[in-house]
């Protein structure tokens, strides 16, 4: 009954302007003949935060792959606005930003140039003024055109990073945000710099999934813990 | 303000084909090696070989096609491998626009930076073998058909390796086989010149065979990408 109920909700709230939702039906993995997690059922309105919390191994990063559509679950759906992802394909992608363990980021490209084909690869085309702007706020003042394979650990993860606080100026803005492990490698004033972008999302009606060992506070937020 | 405009995918392919040249760029060493090779390889013949200017002639064309051929699959190993490794395959596969395009402009790029330098350097190759300048415009002309596809299958490949181990020898035995046709109609144009036939229906199998590829290959890349990333 209460499915039936979400997927009419779904189908009066269209993509571009009701609310998003992101749905886990009954998610299940299997790995190489090991069950990882198994029925895994829940659902994340707009505002909501989920952080993943688990061992190492226990598939934190598999259920991350599968919200995007990387991975194809053993079992089960992801569902957007009530609607398979894999059968939204490309609308789907336009939702979303994936921050994975890889930063994607190119080591003979500056940040500014992998921020630009960032963008491109999302489907927008980005002001270079504004990518300054973007970078600067990610502490990157000064290496614009530094290429990435001369940065530090924490540096480059802040050139990576630097794509979520574009989100704010956005014309689409893609509503959800899946991040591995987002905080690692930051220093405080990173890591406090994330926490804002997360909640500042949150705040306009994004969604937010996590995994994160450190108990970072991400507090005013209605957080959700899904623990693997 | 709207700081960011969307785009089509030719925007982002174009983009892909700009990133790609610019990292090829900055990685001269990487992009000239393929180049240097397939120099040397076809150096070597004549060096060998002694200074018989008719057998040279007749040798000219199947050395020069299948130094080509190797040396498009020594860069060919790299075409998705490095953006597997620093995770921009996932922002590929995840991106708004269609995998198969976005492994088209891929494709192109490496192209670029690989077979089209190829067909640019063969007029001095020919000189070493005594070609005449016509059948130097033959020889280029079907370079200039035939390396698109051997990318292009190449690209195949590259996307069932993907992140294995010993993944460019597996690459070569899997891509090799298919690279035959290319091989064939590439060199048989250049003898028949020489023979005095016509090039029309060489041309034309590599046409057929370019048009061929350039439909099919990247939607099957594609599919081969999103297995190998699961």
């Amino acid at each position: 009954m209460d499915k039936i109920l979400d997927f009419q909700l779904a189908g009066l709230t269209s993509p571009e302007t009701g609310l998003p939702s992101l749905q886990l039906d009954g998610l299940t993995c299997e790995r190489g003949g090991r069950s990882l997690f198994r029925n895994i059922n829940r659902k994340l309105c707009a505002g909501d935060l989920l952080r993943v919390q688990g061992a190492n191994g226990a598939g934190k990063t598999s259920l991350l792959r599968m919200l995007c559509g990387l991975l194809e679950p053993s079992e089960g759906h992801v569902l957007w606005n009530g609607q398979k992802i894999s059968a939204l394909k490309e609308d789907f992608s336009r939702e979303l930003v994936f921050l994975g363990h890889a930063a994607a980021l190119k080591d003979d490209l500056s940040p500014l140039e992998n921020l630009q084909v960032a963008c491109l690869l999302g489907g927008e085309r980005l002001d270079t003024l504004v990518a300054r702007q973007a970078l600067d706020e990610a502490g990157l003042r000064g290496h614009h055109h530094t290429p990435v394979r001369r940065l530090s650990q924490g540096q480059r993860k802040r050139s990576a990073l630097a794509r979520l606080s574009l989100a704010n100026r956005s014309s689409q803005q893609p509503r959800l945000w899946v991040l591995d492990e987002p905080f690692n490698a930051l220093d405080d004033k990173a890591t406090l710099w994330l926490a804002n972008l997360i909640k500042a999302h949150l705040q306009r009606a994004g969604i937010v999934v996590l995994t994160s060992h450190q108990d970072v506070a991400l507090d005013c937020v209605s957080q959700q813990d899904l623990a693997l | 303000m709207r700081a960011t405009a969307s785009v089509g995918s030719w925007t982002g392919m174009w983009g892909i084909v700009q990133r790609d040249l610019r990292i090829a760029l900055r990685r001269r060493a990487d992009t000239l090696a393929a180049l240097v090779f397939f120099v040397m390889v076809v150096s070597l013949f004549p060096l060998g070989i002694g200074p018989d200017a008719q057998l040279l002639r007749s040798l000219a064309p199947g050395v020069i096609w299948v130094a080509a051929l190797l040396a498009s699959m020594l860069s060919l190993g790299r075409l998705f491998a490095d953006d597997y490794q620093d995770g921009t395959l996932e922002q590929m596969l995840l991106s708004s626009h269609p995998l198969a395009l976005l492994v088209l402009a891929k494709i192109f790029a490496h192209w670029i930076a690989s077979g089209l330098l190829l067909v640019l350097i063969s007029p001095v190759l020919a000189l070493q073998f005594d070609l005449s300048p016509s059948a130097t415009a033959v020889l280029m002309i079907s370079l200039l058909l035939g390396t698109p596809v051997l990318s292009l299958l190449g690209a195949i490949g590259a996307a069932l390796t993907v992140g294995l181990r010993g993944a460019s020898m597996l690459l070569s035995l899997l891509v090799l086989p298919l690279c035959i046709p290319v091989l064939i109609f590439g060199a048989g144009s250049v003898e028949a010149y020489a023979a005095g036939l016509g090039t029309g229906a060489y041309f034309s199998l590599l046409g057929a065979l370019l048009v061929l590829a350039l439909a099919a290959a990247p939607m099957v890349a594609a599919t081969a990408l999103r297995i190998a990333m699961e």
